[in-house]
């Protein structure tokens, strides 16, 4: 069986702070990690190769440094990895970046594309569904546990639903987007990380995906921002430091000027 | 493509079992205000098997026609034929603003239908409106980088313009009976090869153990000052005394005191209650995502510069700990 599993590099969003005075974000120091469905994702087909011997390919598309995201799937345990990375392909939105992603895979052999639910810092959910679309498969998305079947190939997933869950069947070639909560990603062994440095890490321009200049980048993209800004939060009311009688008074007071009580 | 040929907003009137979804209305009640500012119509797509009896909701929540696409493959949510009938429509009738509810359902078809139509597609607007200005541009606008910052998204030269939308966002109107709607039997021929490569084996549904917050219109809510279960019973016991629900910062459910779904933020749930009450959570941005258009906000932390200050309509420093229960108390008398 042949996995890809498709990666990203994020800033760890939880640790953005906002510059108080100016309003804007404070990027320095903001550490950048696998995005957390992603890794998710990837224990799930890591275990598929423990328990399968299933091969296993990481690929993430980004800028140069993103490579750190590679090694650390190599130290967990990964076959191959693949880094994306041209400034052809830059600028892109969802449907520009599965575009990308779906003409790598193309040219791989696979039985089984797992990517991240969705990713932190743009929480779309969109680029898994997309890839899966353009390269014409099944998925299932909001995966929460995963089976195979060898004899049929295949895959038995539960599906993650707001009130409850669903399980479905599915038949390889086919992708499913995983949750980063069903599951414990393993840590990298030290045997694993001294062994990451050895392994190559394939670097891929645009050439080699074949995929048309108007579906990549800023030029395959749909969608355009036209400006971001910071979160107009609404204006302070009044803060008191009183004594809990107080407390308590005011409260009352507020709750019945607004009719709560 | 032809710009002009689309016209009209499309709204997906997600059903459950033969239930509509809250957000459905929701985005109607949007789309209907996108709709008058372009002179256009606001068009349900309801998809499903005998669901034809929703139809009349729909247009007493805003809508002018509705689209029933009724079959046995629909019965189900399922990835393959709802993406194909969303595209028979697309295609057919070239909508040009298609707005989902951002749930595990939508969340799934709607990147499935952007790519099949190869068009832009927003994730979970918090905002959408039509420029005052002549362009009549469709804006859409969302929270990014992890709710830190809002960017407003164009989708200039594909059409349908779409996007989802969270449950509890967007307002819906009042149901008025005496509006008058059209609804058409819409058939769509199905791969059913296609189809056939995904099989639902069952669907659980789990036992809903709590109310739903997003629904609350009063919530006091608890973080790293409430600290344990025992804290919690305090914050408990003031909700029952108003009517309402507790919910809770991340810290306390990554804790494991609380449960995922009483979570409000980015990545927990969106509220708006009347009143939010927030019990020694200091206000990460994150958390301030999900709640900061509640009504009235009444904050109570002991640390005087907690950002969650700079949201609350009445800031008490202080500690919970004592307030929340003599508030409780005081509550309690007042009933008598």
């Amino acid at each position: 069986m042949n996995i890809v599993v498709c990666i990203k590099q994020v800033p760890d969003t939880t640790e953005v702070k906002i510059n108080p005075v100016t309003g804007t974000l404070i990027r320095e120091g903001v550490p950048s990690i696998m995005n957390p469905d992603d890794k998710g994702g990837l224990e799930f087909a890591l275990q598929l190769k423990d328990k399968y011997g299933a091969h296993v390919t990481v690929i993430t598309m980004g800028l140069p440094q993103a490579e750190a995201i590679l090694r650390e799937a190599l130290a967990m345990g990964v076959d191959r990895a693949i880094l994306l990375t041209d400034r052809r392909l830059g600028g892109a939105d969802t449907l520009a970046t599965s575009s990308a992603i779906a003409g790598a895979l193309r040219t791989m052999d696979f039985d089984l594309i797992v990517t991240g639910r969705q990713a932190i810092d743009g929480d779309t959910a969109q680029v898994g569904p997309q890839i899966a679309e353009h390269l014409d498969l099944p998925q299932v998305s909001y995966m929460a546990d995963l089976k195979y079947d060898e004899a049929t190939k295949t895959f038995t997933v539960k599906k993650q639903l707001e009130d409850g869950y669903q399980i479905l069947e599915m038949q390889a070639p086919c992708v499913v987007t995983a949750l980063a909560s069903a599951v414990q990603p393993r840590y990298m062994t030290v045997n694993g990380i001294v062994t990451a440095w050895d392994k190559e890490v394939e670097v891929w321009n645009a050439d080699r995906i074949n995929v048309p200049e108007d579906h990549i980048g800023k030029a395959g993209s749909p969608t355009s921002v036209f400006k971001s800004f910071p979160k107009q939060l609404k204006p302070a009311g009044q803060t008191f430091e009183v004594s809990p009688e107080e407390a308590v008074e005011l409260i009352v007071n507020k709750l019945k000027e607004k009719h709560i009580i | 493509m032809n710009l002009t040929e689309y016209k009209d907003v499309y709204v997906f009137a997600e059903q459950r079992d033969g239930k509509l979804q809250n957000v459905a209305l929701e985005l109607l009640g949007k789309a209907r205000e996108l709709a008058d500012a372009n002179q256009e119509k606001v068009v349900a797509m309801l998809l499903g098997k005998d669901v034809k009896p929703l139809a009349q909701t729909l247009i007493e929540h805003g809508a002018d026609r509705v689209l029933v696409v009724d079959h046995d493959l629909l019965k189900d949510y399922m990835t393959e034929p709802y993406t194909e009938a969303i595209t028979a429509i697309t295609t057919e009738f070239k909508p040009s603003i298609m707005l989902i509810g951002a749930t595990t359902i939508g969340r799934d078809l709607g990147p499935r239908v952007s790519a099949r139509n190869r068009t832009g597609l927003t994730a979970d607007a918090t905002k959408l409106e039509i420029s005052d200005d002549e362009a009549h541009e469709f804006r859409m606008t969302r929270p990014a980088f992890g709710g830190n910052l809002m960017a407003t998204i164009l989708c200039k030269n594909h059409r349908p313009q779409m996007s989802t939308v969270r449950p509890g966002v967007m307002q819906k109107m009042a149901a008025d009976a005496s509006r008058k709607g059209e609804v058409v039997d819409y058939k769509v021929d199905f791969d059913v090869k296609k189809i056939s490569r995904v099989k639902l084996v069952k669907t659980v549904k789990e036992e809903k153990t709590v109310a739903d917050i997003s629904e609350a219109k009063i919530l006091v809510s608890g973080g790293r000052g409430v600290g344990t279960k025992d804290g919690f019973a305090k914050l408990e016991a003031l909700a029952k005394e108003l009517g309402g629900e507790v919910s809770s910062s991340r810290a306390m459910v990554d804790a494991g005191v609380m449960d995922q779904s009483r979570q409000v933020g980015q990545t927990g749930k969106t509220v708006r209650p009347n009143l939010y009450l927030a019990c020694g959570i200091s206000g990460a941005i994150q958390h301030l995502a999900g709640m900061e258009e509640s009504e009235l906000i009444v904050a109570i932390n002991k640390d005087k510069f907690a950002p969650i200050f700079s949201v609350a309509d009445l800031g008490i420093v202080g500690d919970l700990h004592k307030i929340v229960p003599m508030l409780t108390e005081r509550l309690r008398t007042m009933q008598r």
